[in-house]
């Protein structure tokens, strides 16, 4: 677990002061402080349950170890995320699978959808299986913790436009978001990047514009996906995205290979390459920590 | 002997139709091969998914879906409507394909 990675956020409090967190794992001493009354929690992404390839043989078995490491953490985080593709092909035995070992970690579970799990636009197994807490009808959902408001969006369906949220969806969130103070720190959870990180491998969200323009005028967003099997982060205004390494396996950067294809690895590799995440948001904004499965 | 030829002979264009293959679309380095495949109506042509990722053969207008095809796996359909059949993979919509489907004369 050396691959230990502190991603910089930069976010303006009330009093319109900038706080840069300093790469390298280093914290400003304001920042510590601020730290301690944070929200933490950890984000998992793209265990693809039932994966059986050269890229990794054994997907139960590193989602396992990720699940072991996030359970001997000193201080359980407040919830575990599952930004998506929790299952391969949305096979009954593959959610099985994946609900026998997630239901080990000690905190408690959020998953989100990934395009894997509602594949015919079918969500029904994965409702009845991972179904979020106070879900709305089309399965997306918020809710607030210690000052903190978190946002659960769907952006897997009618995927011939890569993510596509929808009117529904779109709608729902202006009335969510409508009566927060802009000094709310605001956590934004979704499978497919909400920005156009790279379209020609179907790495974006048709209408994830609209949906950033409703989180502008916040002082402080972070924006947390799966789908592309690799940490890239990117900044808007005040709105900071990650994208997270997979339980599975890696994918090739964007544009680096003919095929957006499962990378493989020789084992020790595979390990440095997919890991789990943890993240602290207080009212300075988010900070998240990469943790590779292997040294 | 001469009757062997004959019988071998006459066996040829059978036998050279039974081994035709049924018009087959496989899915390698996401990508449908052939892109675009011309078929009489009533044909049968099968998919294949080649890549060690999974892939989905899937209507634009809804009217056939093969839901998910693992590494290896074939799916097959019949087209029996002349007509131009765009399809897509659900999982990797940049993967695009065409089906065309000629009139049969009677």
């Amino acid at each position: 677990m050396n691959r230990s990675r502190f991603v910089e956020h930069v976010a303006w409090t009330g009093a319109g002061i900038a706080y840069t967190l300093g790469a390298g794992g280093l914290f400003t001493g304001r920042a510590v402080a601020a730290s301690a009354s944070a929200v933490n929690f950890v984000q998992i992404s793209d265990s693809h349950i039932g994966f059986h390839q050269a890229a990794n043989p054994d997907v139960l078995a590193t989602l396992d170890r990720a699940i072991t490491a996030i359970n001997a953490m000193p201080e359980q985080p407040a919830f575990v995320v599952h930004t998506g593709d929790i299952t391969h092909l949305s096979t009954p035995q593959q959610f099985s699978d994946a609900k026998s070992v997630l239901s080990k970690l000690r905190a408690p579970l959020i998953a989100l959808p990934g395009e894997h799990d509602v594949l015919g636009n079918d969500f029904k197994p994965y409702m009845s299986n991972f179904r979020m807490p106070q879900a709305q009808p089309g399965g997306w959902t918020s809710w607030e913790t210690d000052g903190v408001h978190f946002v659960a969006l769907l952006n897997v369906f009618n995927f011939e436009k890569m993510g596509l949220l929808g009117t529904d969806q779109l709608d729902w969130l202006a009335r969510d978001l409508a009566g927060l103070p802009k000094s709310m720190p605001v956590v934004v959870f979704a499978h497919v990047p909400l920005y156009a990180l790279f379209p020609e491998w179907g790495w974006t969200t048709d209408d994830g514009s609209k949906a950033l323009a409703l989180l502008a005028r916040f002082d402080s967003v972070t924006v947390l996906n799966g789908h592309i099997h690799q940490i890239i982060t990117h900044t808007e205004g005040n709105i900071t995205f990650a994208t997270a390494d997979a339980t599975a396996y890696p994918q090739p950067k964007p544009g680096a290979a003919p095929k957006p294809g499962p990378l493989t690895l020789p084992p020790d590799d595979l390990l440095r390459a997919i890991g789990y995440r943890t993240v602290a948001v207080d009212g300075y904004g988010g900070r998240y920590e990469d943790h590779a499965l292997g040294s | 002997m001469k009757h062997l030829y004959l019988a071998l002979a006459l066996l040829a264009p059978a036998m050279a139709g039974a081994a035709t293959p049924p018009p087959a679309v496989r899915m390698v380095d996401d990508a449908f091969s052939p892109a675009t495949l011309t078929v009489d109506a009533g044909t049968t042509v099968v998919f294949t998914n080649r890549d060690d990722d999974a892939h989905t053969v899937t209507a634009v207008d809804g009217t056939f879906d093969s839901k998910g095809l693992d590494s290896g796996a074939s799916w097959s359909h019949t087209f029996t409507k002349p007509g131009t059949y765009r399809y897509f993979c659900e999982l990797h919509p940049f993967m695009k394909g065409t089906i065309v489907v000629k009139a049969v004369r009677a």
